[in-house]
């Protein structure tokens, strides 16, 4: 059973909000779309996105670290969000694992929304249904685009890399070696929803220098040691 | 069943696919437009881009809400007789009303006095063009906006390596071990670097970050060591005085490709006192850098002509000449700098602890000598060695305007230029890698005029209007020494301003020093906001009055696509098209997008049709150029050369016949040569088939070394990329600046600075980096203003332009200052809570947001959010308006009167460049009592003829059926 | 939480029904076990089923409010094997159904004893009642466990809120029988009054140890946990959006502490406190102004206690939602 997943490498997400906005010209004129601005140029303008970047400070000056944090459904492999639907449109697909919504079903009731921890499903103020990430459910498999760009706008826009999609049940996809390799992790795993996007903790290289280094052999300053000498200058050994 | 994976519905209609170029800010990178039924339903990185291979950032992705904005402009406006400048009141007029205005105003001006005329541009892409019309027209008062940008990167990189970062180089991340970034801005820059940083960090590499601020970039470094701003000079002086005392230098490279070796004289008594000695007195002809310097020859203990076979330098020492001339090596005179600037001395300045700096040099330094990189790639140098390898030392740097935007900045990047020089990171791998058509000689050739005789009515100008000056007689001033640009460029004021001054320009023409002018062209450049300094003074000079009630700055042309603040203050208001609805040239006749293995260049081509009446701006110049008869715009019968701007792109040549153009790639009859060749008709739709991009990749041999790489340089020559093959040789003993040192002690022939500013160019055309605290600082009382305040990019907005994005305004509506939590409590602000932010130039209340990720002694926000109500097409009561606001309120265009004079520029000493980040501030709590938003509030803008309305709310669907 | 006022509606309208129903069915029983006078069919429960299913067709109104599709509102019964909200969906109606039927019977006077004279109890409306008592009870839990099976909204993921919602719709009912009573069984005041009174102060036992269990709950997730690092201090600095976003605006009531404590208070005061004096005073004094007006402030605090209810819940995904700049 194929389970598509987002796994996102927060140790180069530099917080650029590319995935926000590739994610939401691609939506709003796709099959998911439009999805609605409120006060577009107005005072607190508010509108539907499946994907945000937030920034969260850990630690305290001078060990600071700024964390830029995507945050999208998580396409949980027991997703909270699907039983709790009155009417079944919130489902979870058998095929790839990804969840959705059939916004002709949907009766905006928002209850779905409250049964994910993760505050990934915004409704639509306009449409008057619930949506939330399709994973481009509308670009992986689309025969009209090239091969190489059958994956979600996010991940072909993320100008870092920061954002690897494929299959969490293939134990060889990229997904898998990187969550396997890379330490990735779960958002509140306390709650046991498992979800199927994963992400990657930073990883700080270091250096460590043996105070051996620093005593050389190569060291040019023993080019310059001895100053140029005029041979007529008086020495020791003019003299016995 | 509503099935969000059948696409069929929604990719109905009539689907075409176009390539074309970025815009969205300055990087450049390739797009691939989807239309549905004329709509723009998609932008997409262009994956066979060399710049950005498909990915994209969230401006370029926001360019539909760009495109479809309703700050946009599309009708000429004039200003509406009676109504105030600033007051935003308009009368839609006709294309040719607006010609004929410009024509008739203009031709008189041309006639009389071009340098009445002044054109002054933004972050536009078309200094080939703009550059050519202003010297066409025969002003000198043109500029670009790399005054008040990086104009100290650019100038303190190419006068010691012979390039510089972004455009003309970077860092070679793909090879480079450890990476040191400091004070960068995100949009310098910027996916390319995104890419670069990602990958680097994957393969394993170690990215410090040195900056005052722990933001993007910065927030993925494996180590953030937090500097005062300003600082950065202390730290790498202390860095290269480690770096010497160690000996992590990299001798050999040092020796054979910078003047280190090179002999000075250090006779104070001489007139050639600090000038390298040199055994012929005229260079040959055809050589623009002679190799005529001395070495000290360790073997024979002789002096000897540099570079001499068998010859062994001594790079330390004290020599005297048969002559009795003492001289030192340039490495000797370095060394004796940076004696006294320890790690001690730099941890004083910077509050960065002695020991980290001495752990980063070695870190730099034992990187750089046991992780070498050998290429089997075989190459032949200047001198006719051949080399069976390029090897290079895997440390690279990056930097921008953190360390540009102070008035110590051109010294501050000298010093880093020097430390990648000792480390031996120059054009090799792992390290700093040029870009074309860098390098260039040091300084590249191009001169300015240089005196009043060269602005001339009806005739083209004199010289270029930026150009680079090699010795003080390239200066453009007038027999007094006293300056003749607009903006002072060129003067002794900020001698090596080699980008002009365009924050200067409004305060200098509104006070008429040194004169006024009668028409201020600008394009693109939000000078009455967030691109000036001293906002609210400079929009009050803007619409400032003589007694005879003419304007101080009689007429204002403003050339934009959107209802910018400036927009507000013009007489006659030009609609620009976006980016998606015209022609545009990435020349490398200005900066085009090269990539370390050879020259790029890219085109826009339309994908739509323009909006309105919107006219892209170059056809604008292309038209006014036919009009007033400019001789490069017009056949010698008078009629107009070309039809419009693609026509010019394609068919206009440097000189007649000299096969160079805009363009680059595909050139010739048949589209058949590159970089040179007769004009091809073909040309764009050659463009336009090949992903809007051209891209030569150099011979492997050529690709690296390449300042000193006889190949390349032939090659550079042959391609008249460059005029000479000489080798560029690292400046790390600046002569050029000792010229001028010399001039201003009476001693170097020719032009000399006026009595008032000698001291000043004495101190500061320092031949070897100094630090020295930044102007603005010195001239502070820093026990009341004890805080650094300064601005940083978020990666999701460029500078104003995306206020009126829908989708980018949702992520930036408003800006906090962030306030370190122990600063903000020292003031008993809370964190959300309302503050005061006062320089001793103004002052701005806002909001404060705590913040760990910033040094205690600064204060910093996100540049360009706040807006002026109404502008841009917002509601008044926006975020923007509200709750942003400009830190620029607290920023001088000018500096305190002092020694140097009563209006100096509050810039680099050297270059001009503005000292945005100089300001020094204290915050404290705004009353209770207080209105809360932000101050200062400015009148509100209604929208202008032409303008869209706004919606209420968008449910944005690129064309057909849902 | 932010509360919606159509869900605050609907969970105290339909309460109120309920509560109204089963005691009214209460005192049928205890009538045909002799324990309580007999009422007029038409009088008491006709009418009395009538106010019942105002209240219940006045929540279930209310509930569509909360739609964004109101008309496609039928759709909800479709998931009734997964969802709680489903189930309530098929309960509320089918309940309505069995209290108009009820209330029918008795209007009608059909109610022939199924199983003959001596046993009381058997007749037809006795059935009815019967089914609408169960349905009445499948109604509260499914209204309950439509929060209560939220596991990470932890403040409701206790047995509490099914306990909560039975025990304040039931006392509400009782207290609403009272009054309604005073006009229509005056028989039954005093039984309804003492059990208005005893339902009202067991409610309070359980809602206030609701409280305390809730003050004292330590959340499972946190920052740590939300965003995957671990580290006791954690801020965040932007969620991405500056202007309010869909998370901001259904996850936050906006208001401040003191407000809530002022209206944990109100509540407490209102529901509980208020109305057993009330009761007694009309008890006592037979004005039946006494018992509308215990009603009244019953119902006004019940308001107010969902409200807290609501506001009360911290949900996980507010952890996402604490900082903009």
């Amino acid at each position: 059973m194929t389970q598509l997943a987002l796994v996102i490498d927060l140790n180069v997400c530099v917080g650029c909000h590319a995935c926000v906005t590739s994610c939401k010209q691609w939506n709003t004129s796709g099959a998911a779309g439009p999805m609605s601005d409120d006060n577009p140029y107005g005072p607190e303008p508010t509108g539907t996105f499946f994907n945000r970047v937030q920034t969260f400070e850990v630690g305290e000056f001078p060990n600071t670290d700024t964390i830029h944090f995507p945050k999208s459904c998580l396409h949980c492999e027991d997703p909270p969000c699907v039983p709790v639907c009155p009417t079944g449109a919130s489902y979870k697909r058998k095929e790839d694992g990804i969840v959705l919504v059939d916004y002709d079903k949907c009766i905006g009731c928002k209850y779905c929304s409250w049964a994910c921890p993760y505050g990934a499903r915004e409704i639509d103020e306009h449409q008057k249904v619930m949506k939330k990430c399709t994973l481009c459910v509308d670009r992986i498999y689309s025969p009209a685009l090239p091969e190489a760009e059958r994956i979600p706008a996010c991940v072909m826009a993320c100008p870092t890399n920061a954002r690897l999609f494929g299959d969490i049940h293939d134990s060889e996809s990229e997904v898998s070696v990187a969550i396997r390799e890379r330490g990735g992790y779960a958002l509140q795993p306390e709650w046991g929803t498992h979800p199927a996007n994963h992400y990657l903790p930073r990883h700080k290289t270091k250096m460590h220098i043996h105070e051996d280094e620093l005593v050389r052999v190569d060291n040019p300053l023993k080019k310059e040691g001895f100053p140029p000498h005029d041979p007529r200058e008086p020495a020791l050994d003019d003299i016995n | 069943m509503v099935d969000l994976a059948n696409n069929a519905a929604v990719e109905s209609g009539n689907i075409e696919v176009k390539n074309t170029t970025c815009y969205m800010c300055a990087c450049r990178c390739g797009i691939r437009v989807t239309l549905r039924d004329g709509v723009v339903r998609y932008i997409q990185g262009n994956p066979d881009h060399p710049l950005n291979k498909g990915v994209l950032c969230a401006k370029g992705s926001s360019g539909i809400m760009k495109q479809y904005s309703p700050a946009r402009l599309t009708k000429p406006l004039k200003r509406k007789p009676g109504s105030d400048r600033g007051a935003n009141e308009f009368v839609e007029i006709s294309w040719e009303e607006a010609f004929k205005t410009m024509e008739e105003r203009l031709r008189a001006i041309r006639a009389s006095d071009p340098k009445k005329f002044a054109l002054f541009t933004g972050r536009d892409q078309m200094q080939a063009l703009t550059g050519l019309f202003a010297r066409q027209f025969g002003t000198p008062n043109y500029a670009a906006h790399g005054g008040f940008c990086s104009v100290n990167m650019a100038a303190g990189m190419i006068y010691t390596i012979g390039g510089s970062f972004w455009e003309f180089g970077g860092p070679d991340l793909d090879r480079a071990h450890l990476f040191v970034m400091l004070g960068t801005a995100e949009d310098h820059h910027s996916n390319p670097m995104k890419m670069a940083i990602s990958k680097f960090k994957r393969d394993g590499g170690r990215f410090i970050s040195i900056n005052p601020i722990r933001t993007g970039y910065s927030a993925i470094a494996d180590e953030w060591i937090p500097i005062k701003p300003g600082t950065d000079g202390a730290l790498l002086l202390a860095l290269i005085n480690e770096i010497i005392q160690t000996g992590l230098y990299d001798r050999d490279f040092l020796v054979r490709y910078s003047n280190a070796a090179q002999l000075i004289n250090v006779n104070a008594a001489s007139d050639d006192f600090g000038m390298f000695v040199r055994t012929s007195e005229v260079p040959p002809p055809g050589v623009i850098h002679p190799q005529d310097q001395l070495w000290w020859d360790r073997h024979t203990n002789t002096p000897v002509q540099t570079h001499s076979e068998g010859a062994d330098p001594y790079l330390l020492g004290d020599f005297r000449l048969d002559d009795g001339t003492p001289v030192k090596p340039a490495f000797q005179l370095l060394a004796e700098r940076v004696t006294d600037n320890t790690p001690e001395w730099a941890e004083q300045i910077t509050g960065i602890p002695a020991a980290t700096i001495r752990r980063l040099a070695h870190e730099m330094g034992v990187i750089a000598r046991d992780e070498t990189i050998e290429l089997p790639i075989a190459w032949t140098d200047a001198w006719g060695k051949e080399h069976a390898a390029v090897t290079g030392n895997p440390v690279a740097f990056h930097a921008m305007r953190g360390l540009a935007a102070h008035s110590n900045g051109f010294q501050t990047i000298r010093a880093l230029g020097i430390l990648m020089s000792l480390l031996g990171t120059i054009d090799r791998p792992g390290g700093f890698r040029h870009k074309a058509p860098f390098p260039r000689p040091i300084p590249p050739c191009p001169k300015t005029p240089n005196g009043p005789q060269d602005v001339r009515p009806n005739e083209p100008l004199h010289g270029m209007p930026l150009g680079w000056p090699a010795d003080p007689n390239d200066l453009f001033v007038d027999a007094d020494g006293e300056p003749l640009r607009i903006d002072k460029g060129f003067s002794w004021e900020y001698p090596l301003s080699v980008h002009g001054l365009m924050h200067n320009v409004i305060t200098n023409a509104w006070r008429g020093d040194p004169y006024p002018i009668d028409t201020l062209l600008i394009f693109m450049a939000n000078m009455a906001w967030n691109s000036t300094m001293n906002t609210v003074a400079v929009r009050d000079m803007l619409n400032d009055k003589n007694p005879n009630g003419e304007y101080k700055i009689p007429f204002l042309i403003v050339c934009d696509a959107f209802q910018s603040e400036m927009v507000s203050f013009a007489d006659l208001v030009l609609p620009d098209t976006s980016y998606l609805e015209r022609h545009d040239v990435m020349s490398m006749l200005d900066r085009p997008i090269s990539e370390f293995d050879g020259p790029v260049d890219s085109v826009r081509i339309p994908v739509v049709p323009p909006m309105g009446q919107c006219k892209p701006f170059q056809e604008v110049l292309v038209e006014l150029g036919g009009r007033l008869n400019l001789p490069a715009f017009t056949h010698k019968d008078g009629t107009r050369k070309f039809k419009n701007y693609p026509d010019f792109v394609i068919n206009y040549e440097t000189e007649p016949g000299s096969g160079i153009g805009f363009l680059a790639g595909w050139r010739g009859k048949n589209g058949d040569q590159f970089m040179k060749g007769e004009p091809n008709p073909k040309q764009w739709e050659m463009y336009e088939k090949n992903n809007c991009v051209f891209h030569y990749e150099l011979p492997k041999s050529y690709q690296y070394m390449r300042n000193w790489n006889a190949g390349y340089l032939e090659w550079a020559r042959h391609h008249r990329l460059t005029r000479y093959v000489d080798p560029i040789n690292i400046h790390i003993y600046s002569e050029v600046l000792q010229k001028f040192r010399l001039a201003a002690q009476g001693k170097y022939p020719g032009k000399k600075p006026p009595q008032r500013l000698r001291q000043r160019v004495e101190k500061y055309f320092d031949p070897l980096p100094f630090y020295y605290e930044p102007l603005e600082s010195q001239l502070t009382d820093t026990a009341l203003y004890p805080l650094n305040a300064v601005t940083q990019r978020p990666m999701a907005m460029y500078h104003s332009w995306d206020s009126q994005n829908a989708w980018l305004r949702q992520i930036h509506a408003h800006n906090y200052l962030f306030v370190n939590p122990k600063t903000a409590r020292a003031q008993d602000i809370a964190d959300g809570g309302w503050l005061w932010v006062e320089s001793m130039h103004g002052k701005v209340r806002c909001m404060c947001r705590y913040s760990e990720a910033v040094e205690p002694g600064t204060v910093w926000t996100w540049n360009a959010i706040g807006k002026q109500s109404g502008a841009w097409n917002l509601e008044p009561g926006s975020n923007e308006a509200n709750k942003g606001f400009l830190l620029n309120h607290v920023i001088s265009e000018e500096l305190p009167p002092h020694a140097d004079g009563a209006h100096i520029s509050n810039s680099d000493p050297v270059t001009g460049q503005a000292g945005w980040y100089d300001v020094r501030v204290r915050i404290y709590k705004a009353g209770a009592d207080e209105e809360k938003v932000t101050s200062p509030q400015f009148n509100t803008l209604k929208p202008v003829p032409g303008q869209s309305g706004r919606k209420s709310w968008l449910a944005f669907f690129a064309g057909g059926k849902k | 939480m932010n509360p919606a006022l159509s869900v605050v509606f609907l969970t105290t309208l339909i309460g109120a029904g309920q509560g109204l129903f089963v005691a009214m069915y209460v005192a049928q029983a205890g009538g045909a076990m002799g324990a309580l006078p007999v009422q007029d069919g038409v009088r008491f429960y006709a009418l009395g089923s009538a106010l019942s299913l105002l209240l219940l067709g006045g929540g279930l109104l209310a509930s569509f409010f909360h739609l964004g599709h109101p008309e496609r509102a039928w759709r909800a019964v479709a998931m009734w094997r997964t969802s709680w909200l489903s189930r309530e969906v098929i309960a509320l109606p089918a309940f309505m159904a069995a209290v108009f039927v009820y209330g029918a019977l008795h209007y009608l006077g059909w109610n022939d004893n199924l199983f003959g004279a001596a046993s009381p109890g058997g007749g037809w409306t006795y059935v009815a009642g019967g089914v609408g008592v169960l349905l009445c009870i499948t109604l509260f839990v499914c209204t309950g466990m439509i929060y209560a099976c939220i596991k990470f909204i932890e403040e409701w993921h206790t047995p509490f809120t099914l306990i909560n919602f039975t025990l304040l719709g039931v006392a509400s009912g009782f207290v609403l029988a009272t009054g309604f009573s005073a006009f229509a069984a005056p028989a039954l005041v005093k039984f309804f009054g003492a059990w208005a009174i005893t339902l009202t102060l067991v409610a309070l036992i359980f809602r206030a140890a609701s409280l305390l269990r809730n003050k004292r709950i330590r959340h499972m997730s946190n920052l740590q946990t939300a965003i995957g690092v671990k580290h006791t201090k954690i801020q965040q600095k932007a969620q991405g959006a500056m202007g309010g976003s869909f998370n901001t605006r259904e996850f936050f009531h906006g208001k401040s502490a003191l407000f809530l404590r002022s209206v944990k208070w109100i509540f407490l005061v209102l529901t509980f406190v208020a109305p057993v004096p009330l009761l007694w005073l009309a008890l006592s004094s037979g004005a039946a102004a006494l018992f509308v007006l215990a009603h009244l402030v019953q119902f006004i605090g019940l308001i107010a206690e969902r409200w807290f209810f609501f506001a009360q819940a911290k949900h996980p995904q507010n952890l996402y939602y604490q900082t903009i700049s």
